[in-house]
């Protein structure tokens, strides 16, 4: 079946991103990512704290990996293309994923600043994929202002809901020609498939993995939803319908 | 002299070379990424830079992030 997800002319292998917040240990995330399969990689850009310099996550991350960094800590359009063009320069990847947010408690995405710091940062050569608030004129907004697909929210970040904002994905699926990545809330491998399944392009985990007994075994869990997800999108899901149709022929009973 | 280091008030020599401030601290140039006064300076420019009074220093890694 040739069925590439394709980014920003990038042919990618596979329709998982890994995030690699939360993990107890950094030793794991090498393993975590191969059994995913996952191509592209989310990462952090912080302060080094003096007293206690910590290893850097790049090393380990696999080489092959697209490196995305995200632009969390901004709070404001200004501070997410500076964390971008600082994060550039350190790891040389184009890819960024904007993350503008404001609101602590449920750590919602501010859409308005996103689009103002993806057409910066468009304009200046990134390969943007914001993260948002899914809402279809926003996205449409993103799209003309460059961005090489949106990741609209499942649910808030590391809650493990799932699919909650399920109905206003499914409409910017049909309407944007755009991949579109589900991001954040996501919590079990069946949520998972269930964005596969809707014609989500790819979706991006993190916590659900992180903070699974077995990071290993869970990222492969995803790898296997992703798939089958995907699969049965491209196969066409047969209609729901509200009564009962017989799966045996209805004649020639013996009776 | 006094400059700002990651948003803290930090007491340096006078006359030191950004370089030597980071290898003061132990920092690998290949693993972190220096932002002076509000440029991105690549390593093999640290040695040249001699900091002075004010000055500001954000230095920053990669860490997990999703």
């Amino acid at each position: 079946m040739d069925d590439k997800l394709v980014i920003a002319g990038q042919e990618l292998s596979s329709r998982l991103f890994i995030g690699t917040g939360k993990f107890h240990s950094h030793r794991v995330i090498p393993e975590v990512i191969n059994r995913s399969g996952a191509q592209v990689v989310t990462v952090a850009l912080r302060r080094v704290n003096l007293d206690y310099p910590e290893e850097n996550m790049l090393n380990y991350i696999p080489d092959g990996c697209i490196i995305m960094p995200n632009t969390s800590g901004a709070r404001n359009a200004e501070e997410a293309v500076r964390i971008a063009r600082i994060a550039r320069a350190a790891c040389g990847s184009n890819w960024i994923k904007i993350e503008v947010i404001n609101d602590n408690k449920y750590l919602l995405p501010d859409n308005y600043e996103t689009i103002k710091a993806t057409e910066i940062l468009v304009k200046e050569g990134f390969i943007v994929l914001p993260y948002m608030s899914p809402d279809l004129i926003d996205a449409r907004r993103l799209r003309d202002a460059g961005a090489a697909a949106v990741m609209p929210l499942g649910a808030p970040i590391g809650t493990n809901k799932g699919l909650k904002a399920r109905e206003l994905i499914k409409i910017m699926i049909d309407e944007i020609d755009l991949p579109v990545i589900v991001d954040a809330g996501l919590g079990r491998p069946s949520h998972a498939a269930e964005a596969m399944e809707m014609g989500a392009a790819a979706v991006l985990v993190n916590t659900a993995i992180a903070t699974a007994d077995d990071p290993v075994a869970m990222a492969e869990a995803f790898s296997l939803a992703v798939k089958a997800g995907r699969m049965a999108y491209l196969a066409g899901m047969g209609a729901v319908k509200e009564y009962a149709e017989a799966s045996s022929p209805l004649t020639g009973f013996l009776r | 002299m006094q400059i700002t280091v990651n948003g803290q008030k930090t007491t340096v020599n006078e006359g030191i070379t950004l370089y030597n401030f980071l290898k003061d601290k132990g920092l690998d140039p290949q693993k972190v990424v220096v932002e002076h006064n509000y440029r991105i300076v690549r390593s093999e420019e640290w040695q040249n830079i001699v900091l002075k009074e004010n000055d500001n220093l954000e230095i920053l890694k990669f860490v997990g992030g999703g």
